[in-house]
């Protein structure tokens, strides 16, 4: 007994395995057993990887002819366990994709589902969640109680990825059965939105503009700081639903989970939706009117006043230093 | 084009959230309609009403029969609801919510499509909509900025971390909307006060066949986390751009 047996859903780019992926492979390794990964596609040049980072199975869907991923990959990870692989335990980064085949898989299999974690603990056969609630300020740690698989989904950056851990990596086909009446939504075109510079989730700095920037050309602020600062630009939710930027700039809850040297929050009173996605930054710096701002709590440095003023003027300081 | 729209009813976001004795979200005061529900119900609204005939319908999982959010939504123009309100349902887990909501879909009538939002405001599990469409074995596209029917099919645009996929997908379906694929409508006067007559049907979880609920996690330890130690918060004088300056130097970042 015990948990030996342990998936996670991986996902690949261009023969590159996300980060999230590695991130959760590494902590899966920790927890002792076998790790197989579960690939959305092929695996392709990323099996090296997957590999070094602790996969000493890589079950791979092969292409998915425009299915979308919940249906189609819980199908064939419920394939898989009929056929006698049954997992303890499997891990599912919190976006998309994996949500959405965690969701299909939890009816499937007609289990629970934990989600929104940030750790997981092994005591014996038995396994346990940490999740942050109430934009942080609490943590909730929750354990499954009835049978094995257990499904549990954890946000991005909550575990360091590391290689080196030597996994044997073979590749087997796991492909995708018939869906019968669930397979009915086809991807007839892809659009990718073009951005420049580095990404938000990876960069250094991040700069992001709310609701108190007042209208949606004055974000234009924060794409020059950003830029000024080699960072990314980020946005609240507030914005992107409002339609000033795309959903890509979104921090928080719903959108990227950030961890940048500096997180610099411009006109972002500070919702739980978007505190979670940002308050691992090393060093935050919050510019806002309203003194009351929750953004302020979690501030190294925080600035009371108008972003209309401070932000030209921060430009204008940044320039001239060249 | 008949729409049902799952709309959850929700402790007031704006208010501190409470945990209850048994450490599950405290929900027994007065719930308003969650606001990422509102888009999906304008967006059921306006299918409905560009197909020129049918109704939206609403299901809603709350406890003690709980229907402020619910009058909210009717408010803007859906015809009825079908309300689960259980005791034996407090803390459900979203899988047994998928369960109920597939009981009371059975309930709402013949339907095209189920709109659902992408998760609730104070839950946000964000798996209740794809688990609901595996439970009706239904195909289904989550993540929607836009929705069109066009005979037995629905297109829909669907937020992808890079950008956005289009998808058709055959009906009857589910779609799960972002904020912002609409913008809602305000109740009218005229809406609120016919609301007041519309038709709810309140069912218990035995009504929908659902004997014994259980869910097989519980809640183990609950801790507040460690704060963030207290930073330098200044009043501008219109020289703090400095301090922001000396902040980014002293980090290196410039």
């Amino acid at each position: 007994m015990g948990i030996d047996n342990i998936w996670v859903f991986a996902q690949t780019t261009d023969g590159e395995a996300s980060s999230a992926t590695l991130e959760l492979l590494t902590k899966a390794n920790s927890l002792g057993g076998s790790v197989s990964a579960f690939v959305v596609g092929s695996a392709g040049e990323a099996a090296a990887a997957l590999a070094d980072h602790g996969a000493a199975k890589i079950y791979e869907t092969g292409d998915l002819g425009g299915a979308l991923p919940g249906a189609s990959v819980s199908a064939a990870m419920k394939a898989v366990i009929d056929g006698g692989d049954s997992p303890d335990l499997i891990m599912f980064p919190q976006n998309y994709e994996g949500r959405d085949v965690m969701a299909r898989l939890s009816v499937k299999l007609d289990r629970t589902v934990l989600t929104n974690s940030t750790d997981v603990s092994v005591d014996g056969d038995s396994v346990s969640v940490a999740t942050p609630i109430f934009g942080g300020a609490k943590i909730v740690t929750s354990t499954f109680t009835g049978e094995a698989p257990y499904l549990a989904a954890f946000r991005p950056k909550s575990f360091e990825p590391a290689g080196g851990a030597g996994g044997a990596g073979e590749v087997v086909a796991a492909p995708v059965p018939d869906l019968g009446t669930t397979g009915g939504a086809n991807v007839t075109a892809v659009h990718v939105e073009e951005t420049s510079g580095p990404k938000l989730d990876e960069a250094a700095v991040v700069v992001a503009g709310g609701r108190g920037l007042g209208e949606a050309e004055k974000f234009d602020m924060v794409e020059q700081l950003a830029k000024q600062l080699k960072g990314a630009p980020g946005a609240s939710r507030a914005i992107v639903d409002a339609g000033w930027v795309p959903y890509s700039y979104q921090v928080g809850q719903t959108g990227k989970v950030v961890k940048p040297t500096v997180y610099v929050a411009a006109g972002i009173s500070g919702a739980t939706q978007h505190m979670v996605g940002m308050k691992g930054s090393k060093n935050i710096i919050a510019i806002n009117k309203d003194k009351e701002a929750p953004i302020f709590g979690v501030a190294d440095l925080g600035i009371v006043g108008d972003v209309h003023k401070v932000l030209p003027q921060l430009l204008e300081a940044l320039n001239a230093r060249g | 084009m008949n729409v049902i729209v799952c709309v959850k009813q929700i402790p007031d976001p704006a208010l501190p959230g409470e945990l209850d004795a048994d450490n599950t979200l405290k929900r027994d005061g007065k719930l308003i309609l969650d606001e990422s529900d509102s888009y999906g119900v304008e967006m059921a609204l306006q299918l409905v009403g560009a197909a020129g005939d049918g109704a939206v319908t609403l299901v809603s999982m709350a406890p003690n029969d709980e229907v402020s959010g619910l009058r909210t939504a009717l408010a803007m123009g859906a015809e009825k609801a079908v309300l689960v309100s259980d005791p034996s349902l407090a803390g459900a887990d979203a899988l047994t919510t998928a369960k109920v909501l597939a009981g009371a879909v059975g309930k709402a009538g013949d339907y095209d499509l189920v709109i659902a939002g992408t998760e609730s405001s104070d839950g946000y599990t964000g798996t209740v909509p794809e688990q609901l469409a595996e439970v009706l074995g239904l195909p289904s596209v989550t993540f929607a900025k836009t929705i069109a029917v066009d005979g037995g099919t629905v297109k829909v645009d669907r937020q992808t971390e890079a950008g956005y996929d289009e998808v058709t997908c055959s009906l009857p379906a589910v779609v799960s909307v972002t904020a912002g694929v609409v913008e809602p409508r305000y109740p009218s006067f005229k809406g609120i006060m016919a609301a007041k007559s519309k038709p709810v049907e309140t069912v218990t979880a035995a009504d929908l066949g659902i004997e014994s609920a259980s869910w097989a996690q519980s809640i183990t330890n609950v801790e507040d986390a460690p704060e963030r130690e207290a930073g330098e918060i200044i009043e501008d004088d219109g020289e703090t751009f400095n301090k922001i300056v000396e902040f980014l130097d002293n980090l290196k970042v410039i």
